[in-house]
Order: C-alpha cells, then structure tokens, then sequence
C-alpha cells in the first residue's frame, strides 16, 4: 500500500536517501546548497540512519570527499545547486573517469550572473559533457522515484558511471505537494545492498586508482566512459520498468503526452511539462492536435528514441531552461536537432529558451508556442530561434 | 480546471505568510485535497513584500507557474495595499482577505475599483488577545478558510489541533493560543 503524504521536492529526496541509508555524505551544508543535507543530518541525528556525513568547507571538497568514499568501496552521495555545483567542476569529470558509482543530488538553479537564486538548467547543462548520468523530473514525485533508482544504475556491472539526479529549484524542491511514498522495507529490496567490485579498502586486491594516463591511453578511457553511457541506457530502461512493477510508476528516456498522433509538439524538461500539459489538453479540446515529449534522461541521450518518437510531427518546438551562446539553438535543441537530422526528418524545428533564472513559464507561453508551430507546418516563416515570456519593456 | 481554488497571499518578510501558505496546504491536504503551497522566492529581507501561493483540488495538479487570476487573495499586511496591486486578476466571484483595524469602508477605495466581495479582519488585536504577541499567520489562516469554505470549520479546527500538538511538540504552552487565535478569527472574519 502506498503512503499518501505531502513533501516539498527537497524533503521527498532527503526521505528517499533516508530509505536507501547511504555509507557517506559529503556536503557544504549552507547556501547555495539546499536543505537537502540539513534534513539528512536530522536523520542522522535522530539515529534513523547510520550514513556517515562530512561536513566539507566547501563543495570542491564535497565532491572530492564523495570520490574518496567511492573509492573506498562505500555507497555515497552529495547534495548541491548551481554555484555550487560549478564549484565541483573539475571533480565531476574525475568522478566519471574513475568510472565511480556515485550520486548526486541537484537541484537546478542559475548561475550567477547577475546573481540570481532561482530555477533554470544552467548548472547541469553546462556539466553535460563532464561524462554523468543525467536524469530530470517534473515533480517530487518523480524525484523521488528517480532517486531510489539512482544506485540500481550507477552501480551496474556495465555502467559504473556516477549518476545526478536533478529537479527544478524552487518549482518543486520548495513547493509542497502530494507525493506517494514507498515502505521502506519495499526500497530497500529494490536497492539492494551495495557489493563494489574493485575498492581502494579491499586488501585482497590491491588497486590504483586515478593515475596519470598518458597519450597512449586517455582516449582508451574516454571510449569506455562512452561504452559504459552507452550500456547504460538499457540499464535504464530495465530498471524503470522493475520500478514499476514494484510501484506502479514505470519510467523510461522520457514521456509522451498525446504524441502518438500530434502534429505539433513540444520537447521540454522539468516541471514545465506539467504546466504544458494543460496547455495540450485546452487544445485538444479545439481539435488542435498537440502533444508533449518530456525528457527525463539526458545523458545517455535516447537520440534515435527521440527522433522515432517525433517522426509524425510536422512542427517540433524544443524549450531550453539554459543558454548556449552559439546564437541559433539552445542546448537541448541542438542534440535533438542532430538526432532529427540523421533520422532525415522534415518537421520544422523552432528554438525555444524559456524560464532563465526563474522566468515563470504560464500555461499562455505554451500556448503561445504551439501557435507559432502551427503556423511554421503551414509553411509561414517564423524565427527558428527565440525567447519566450521576455519583458516587454 | 475549476475544480481548483487557487489563493495568493502578500505578506512582508517575518508576517508569517509563508508558513500559513504550507499550512493551509498542509490541512487541504488532510482533508484529502490534491495540494500545492509554494512562495515566490527573492532576495528575502525582513519587511520586503512577499508573495506565496496555493492550489487545492480534486484533480491532479500539474500546472507549475505562479498564479495570476486567483479566486483568493489574502493581504497579511495593509500596507502592501499602497505598495502592491493585490487584487490584479482577482475573480469578481471570488474575493480578498485584508488584515486590518480600519472599517471596510476606508479600506474598499484602496482596491481599484475591485468587484468581489471584500473581507476584513483585525488579526493583530485577535493574536495579541490570543496569543500575547502579534503573528498575524494563523489568524489570516482561519480567516481564508471560513471566507473560501475549502473546509468545515469543526474539521479544519481540528485537523489544526492536531498540527499545532506536531508542530509545537516541544513547547505545548502555545497551542492553545494559537486554538483561540483560529476560533477568534473564524468567527471574526467579515
């Protein structure tokens, strides 16, 4: 029986750490962190769990921290947002080269600047090329969801790639709201205890880990980061689904609303696809034939899924929360862009960037861009490359 | 999509309108109602106007913007009537909420022309009298919920009850202030 409660986004990740009891936390416990550690310090404290936390003096530290405890062999996680996040840089693509299975949860606010606390998609777009998994929601629910599958992933024998999982700051880490908890006894088994197969701590096998790689041997470890994100992507599906089978709530690359027979559809990320949503369904009530495609895993990016997925629309508007700064395309257009162009198709592709730093994006702005797609599948010249819910003085 | 009450509420930093946005989220939610209860977030000061928000529906709620047209507003704070367009987008069939001492009548010429129903409250004499101090948050809470009638006044009061002995576990002694504060203001609200 699942567990009706109320939890903001932030308090329903810190609740399912609190069910999976991770070994280590590393964490800068203050701003521009979230209350994310905080809440799982009171966990501790409280003895509910045993995980270990490290209060580190910042988050290159958190980060490094988390690596060590990695390495070590133990199960562990960090908690961040935006400049933060920026902050571990360096260490994230350590993180993933060493091919360690940790998580990391994010939730997406801008960066500065102007200086500025809200939700966009800045910091973990701009991480998009550091090698992690990348899985996104649009609600507390789905984060929650996505965090108790987080480790089932990361620490697959053909994975081993470290795993973020990331909500939109403030739209649902602050906003209460409804939420289905699991039992814990039900997380746990779906968990699983974690058995490392190679471990700094592991006596009976000595390991170096995070050598110098000279010429002759880098690009060998790029490659098999590749392969790994690769094989990470059944890896994904199969867990979404035995996800499901336990909760009712099945997951896959993403979610298609009213796509299978739309014209005209929408690609987003995040809560926004909640509020797109409504928009569809005004206007599929005139007939219009709208849908949605709302991305949850962007590394590994399902190219060829999404392209399959958006072969029948005529028109396709994709909404980036960042900015890229190449002047025709946000990011995520970009990457959808060249998967529809291998799958050679003919729908008109219009660039969107909304919601930067925490621009409401309104049920109208949806229905604004359908508009516009409907008129560039009629053949009328529109701008490929725009802003929406700009001010207009 | 008008299964769904949608209430904003303006406040100054400190007033509380925050924490009695989560609440009556949190008592909606008890009573059974799909919930959304969330604050606008900014550079956050002491004083500076606020803004939060609630949905409360049968249905699922999936829209994620702020809210505009709301059926509801609350003004914790009367001097935010100068300073803010409190009832832009307000429904005509809906109505606001003003904490104040003045009569209705000097307060109406400050809504700019607003259609709806107008309601007043003295929420700071209700919460020194109640309370012994001025936290205008509980007051406005019980008032919203007796003008919007998203519950019964027993089950609210009640559901309350049973909040406040949670929230205030460690220090009993303000329950019961915080009761008569809600009773007060049920009754008050006009």
């Amino acid at each position: 029986m699942a567990i009706r409660e109320r939890l903001s986004g932030n308090e329903a990740v810190a609740y399912a750490i609190k069910q999976v009891n991770p070994d280590v936390m590393p964490a800068f416990p203050i701003t521009p962190s979230t209350e994310i550690p905080q809440l799982v310090a009171n966990y501790i404290a409280n003895g509910e769990i045993d995980t270990e936390f490290i209060p580190v003096e910042s988050e290159h530290s958190a980060m490094s921290a988390t690596i060590g405890a990695s390495a070590a062999g133990a199960r562990a996680l960090t908690a961040t947002s935006s400049c933060g996040m920026a902050l571990m840089w360096e260490l994230l693509y350590v993180a993933a080269s060493n091919r360690l299975p940790l998580a990391l949860t994010l939730v997406n606010r801008a960066l500065s600047g102007p200086i500025n606390i809200n939700c966009d998609h800045s910091d973990s777009m701009g991480a998009r090329d550091a090698g992690w998994i990348q899985i996104y929601a649009e609600n507390n629910q789905e984060v929650y969801d996505n965090f108790i599958q987080a480790y089932r992933i990361s620490e697959h024998k053909d994975v081993h790639l470290p795993i973020m999982i990331c909500q939109d700051g403030f739209i649902t880490s602050h906003a209460l709201a409804n939420i289905e908890l699991l039992e814990d006894d039900k997380v746990k088994n779906f968990v699983g205890e974690y058995q490392p197969e190679n471990y700094l701590l592991n006596e009976q096998e000595t390991m170096a880990l995070g050598p110098y790689a000279v010429s002759n041997y880098y690009m060998e470890t790029k490659k098999a980061q590749v392969e790994a994100m690769k094989n990470a992507k059944q890896v994904i599906l199969d867990v979404g689904k035995e996800f499901g089978e336990m909760s009712g709530r099945s997951y896959g690359f993403f979610e298609e609303y009213k796509l299978s027979d739309a014209d005209y559809a929408v690609v987003i990320i995040g809560s926004a696809a909640g509020t797109t949503k409504d928009a569809i369904d005004e206007l599929r009530e005139k007939g219009i034939k709208a849908g949605l495609l709302k991305l949850r895993v962007f590394r590994p990016f399902p190219a060829e899924e999404i392209a399959a997925a958006l072969k029948n629309c005529k028109a396709i508007g994709i909404m980036d929360r960042s900015e890229g700064f190449n002047g025709q395309a946000g990011p995520l257009t970009a990457e959808i862009s060249a998967a529809l162009f291998r799958a050679k198709s003919q729908a008109k592709v219009v660039s969107y960037i909304y919601g930067l730093g925490g621009r409401d994006y309104r049920v109208e702005d949806a229905l604004e861009v359908f508009d516009e797609l409907k008129e560039a599948a009629n053949g009328k010249e529109v701008e490929q490359f725009r802003y929406i819910g700009l001010r207009s003085r | 999509m008008k299964n769904t009450v949608e209430i904003r509420w303006h406040g100054r930093g400190g007033q509380g309108a925050k924490t009695a946005a989560l609440l009556l989220a949190d008592v909606c939610f008890k009573h059974g109602k799909n919930v959304q209860g969330f604050p606008e977030y900014g550079p956050e000061r002491m004083g500076a106007p606020i803004t939060a928000y609630n949905r409360i529906s049968d249905d699922e709620l999936r829209v994620h913007s702020n809210i505009y047209d709301p059926d509801y507003v609350v003004v914790v704070d009367e001097t935010l009537l100068e300073a803010i367009d409190v009832t832009a987008g307000l429904s005509e069939d809906g109505g606001i909420v003003i904490n104040t001492q003045k009569p209705k009548e000097e307060i109406i010429p400050h809504l700019k022309g607003y259609k709806g129903k107008v309601y007043t409250i003295d929420a700071r004499r209700i919460s020194e009298e109640a309370l012994g101090k001025y936290f205008p948050n509980s007051p406005m809470l019980a008032a919203i919920v007796a003008v919007s009638k998203v519950m019964e006044k027993d089950e609210f009061l009640s559901q309350m009850e049973t909040s406040y002995q949670h929230k205030f576990a460690k220090k009993p002694e303000v329950i019961e202030g915080n009761m008569k504060a809600l009773r007060m203001a049920f009754e008050e609200v006009k």
